[in-house]
């Protein structure tokens, strides 16, 4: 049996100057979560369209679930399971009507679309709601159903774009674990997000693509580690600690200290954390800077795309990709 | 909700087995998968009118207030063509254009539709599952005919009600809304091309301000021969009045006609109008329809 769900080499994308994909490689192991992690306008949901056959590619092979994408994108389509960025279900249809609609139109037939749909409305935790108009739903059940619709052949590979752009933190976590459900069940997901925290949440394995091309493909934990080590963070309580605060922290730190001044916060890179950690919190004491916060993190995923690329992701924006006009639901 | 929410694809129930999920690829039986795709996309459709039945009737409610307002409150002032008659008369020579103006605006509800699924995702979701593409929009061709049949008995029951009559033989009439069906089946075509044009639902909703003027720029409300002279000739060549003239006389209603080639040959000319918006724009249709895969 094929070990790779998704295998992508050089894929190629133009739309006129513009080089949407340019050599994009992508390879996604079985049964695992796997994150595309770029800003807006990276080539995230063209890779992902191209995948589920809903763009034809100018160049480069992929191969889904063992079927070539460009050769048999039937075949690919009976495999795959696709939630875009907009929850792509019927708001005048209820809840049950939407996924025996699916079903149908997957050629469940009507009987065993309708017991489909009652596994899926169980699994998704949408009894209660299947016979309201979709219309009310908030967005979190949105997306489950969304989802729900995506899995009705359970299919052995699940694309998911930008699955909780727009919504709020309750309808995230509410998304988080059905993704998190349903990997356990045996699928493998390709996840594309522009949230550092959810690829780090969700995936176990990260592509951080940008301007078409994947830029780095590694753990979370190893994305992290090429940013160096641990990070120390320490807020002081007035804006005029700030600058004694700093000679401390750049006492013991690698390289350049970076600071927000706005919320009168230093972080630095430290090689050996516990006595960074104890030679600071020592030396701000016997100075008197009033501390209102000290402590390690780990690097998060916005360091590493700014190590990376040499820009954070927000300035790497442009207006090629739109991003998506999602509307915001919060939930009654 | 994370009590519920199971990992595998449990039986609800101790005695129920999981659904078998073994599906026909539908590589073999091609056309019969397209016929079935497409009944099911149009059930889709019908099943919004059942959960709302109301739709209809806000769908009717612009020809429905049209039919009162120039049936009683102009129809005293308006003649009908030849001016004989009188109001009841002109009442007559309405309801044809009421039911031409019905099918003229639907492809606005073809736009509509198509537009709402084509930026919601939902033409992506159905494009990236394993059912012919092609039911995306016969499905929606067919729920429309449907709608319109419906919307025309809706329509002619109200007519009735105000006193208008078919004068023609049964074949006559049976043809005359045949026509009318005919013209929005070419329609169709038109809206399905404006739904994947436009950028958003609400851009869809701006066609109103183009189509407006183009049907009333015809024979619908009055004979075009009432027109300043080219402006005539521009409404009597616009396709639905060709409709509107067949179907007035088909219906035995008075039609108003002056004598031109495009009036005389109005039946004609309600079938081939038609035949050539549907040879221009299914095409067109499909390949805008192509390019979301670009």
């Amino acid at each position: 049996m094929e070990t790779h769900a998704v295998r992508a080499e050089g894929l190629q994308k133009r739309y006129g100057e513009k080089r949407a994909l340019d050599g994009f490689d992508l390879t996604v192991h079985r049964g695992t979560v796997h994150g595309l992690l770029g800003p807006n306008g990276a080539g995230k949901t063209t890779a992902v369209r191209a995948l589920a056959t809903l763009l034809k590619l100018d160049g480069g092979r992929a191969q889904v679930a063992g079927v070539d994408v460009g050769k048999d994108p039937r075949g690919v389509r009976a495999k795959i399971g696709l939630a875009g960025q907009y929850a792509a279900v019927d708001e005048l249809l209820s809840g049950r009507q939407n996924l025996e609609l699916f079903g149908r139109l997957f050629h469940l037939g009507g009987r065993r679309a309708r017991l489909r749909a009652d596994e899926l409305l169980e699994q998704f935790d949408l009894v209660e709601a299947a016979a309201k108009s979709v219309g009310d739903y908030s967005g979190g059940m949105r997306r489950r159903l969304d989802l729900a619709a995506s899995m009705i052949l359970a299919p052995e590979v699940l694309f998911l774009d930008e699955p909780t752009t727009g919504l709020d933190p309750r309808g995230r976590g509410e998304v988080w674990e059905a993704v998190r459900a349903l990997v356990d069940g045996g699928t493998t997901v390709l996840l594309t997000t522009q949230y550092l925290d959810e690829a780090d949440k969700l995936a176990s394995r990260i592509t951080v693509i940008d301007q078409g091309r994947a830029i780095a493909d590694d753990t979370p934990a190893e994305l992290k580690n090429t940013v160096g080590g641990d990070r120390i963070e320490v807020v002081v309580a007035e804006d005029s600690d700030l600058v004694p605060a700093l000679a401390v922290v750049a006492r013991v730190c690698e390289g350049e200290p970076s600071v927000d001044r706005a919320e009168r916060r230093i972080h630095a890179a430290v090689a050996d954390r516990v006595a960074a950690l104890t030679e600071v919190a020592r030396t701000l004491q016997d100075q008197a800077v009033q501390v209102e916060d000290i402590g390690l993190r780990r690097p998060s995923l916005d360091d590493v795309f700014l190590t990376l690329t040499g820009h954070t992701t927000k300035d790497s924006e442009e207006p090629g990709e739109p991003a998506p006009s999602v509307r915001e639901e919060v939930p009654a | 909700m994370s009590a519920h929410l199971t990992a595998e694809r449990r039986p609800l129930t101790a005695e129920r087995t999981p659904v078998d999920l073994s599906v026909d690829s539908g590589d073999e039986r091609r056309l019969y998968w397209a016929l079935a795709d497409s009944l099911n996309v149009a059930r889709r459709f019908l099943t919004h009118y059942r959960n709302k039945p109301s739709y209809i009737l806000w769908q009717l409610g612009f020809p429905i207030i049209s039919v009162l307002l120039y049936g009683y409150v102009f129809s005293g002032a308006m003649k009908a063509p030849g001016g004989e008659g009188g109001s009841d008369a002109y009442r007559d020579f309405l309801m044809a254009g009421m039911f031409v103006m019905t099918m003229a605006f639907g492809f606005m509800n073809t736009a509509t539709g198509v537009v709402y699924d084509a930026t919601k995702g939902v033409i992506d979701r159905f494009r990236s599952m394993p059912m012919a593409p092609s039911a995306v929009v016969t499905g929606r061709g067919l729920t429309d005919i449907i709608v319109a049949c419906a919307e025309l008995t809706i329509l002619a029951l109200t007519a009735l009600a105000m006193g208008w009559r078919a004068h023609g033989s049964f074949g006559e009439t049976v043809a005359g809304f045949a026509l009318l069906v005919l013209l929005r089946f070419s329609l169709i075509w038109v809206g399905v091309w404006l739904g994947l044009l436009v950028p958003s639902p609400e851009a869809a909703g701006g066609l109103y301000a183009v189509v407006f003027p183009l049907t009333m720029v015809s024979s619908i409300f009055v004979p075009t021969s009432s027109m300043p002279g080219w402006l005539g000739t521009v409404a009597a060549w616009n396709p639905i009045s060709s409709t509107g003239t067949a179907v007035r006389e088909l219906f035995g209603n008075p039609v108003g006609a002056d004598g031109s080639w495009i009036e005389q040959n109005a039946l004609l000319m309600a079938v081939v109008w038609p035949l050539v918006v549907t040879a221009v724009f299914l095409p067109l249709a499909v390949r805008r329809f192509q390019k979301l895969s670009r």
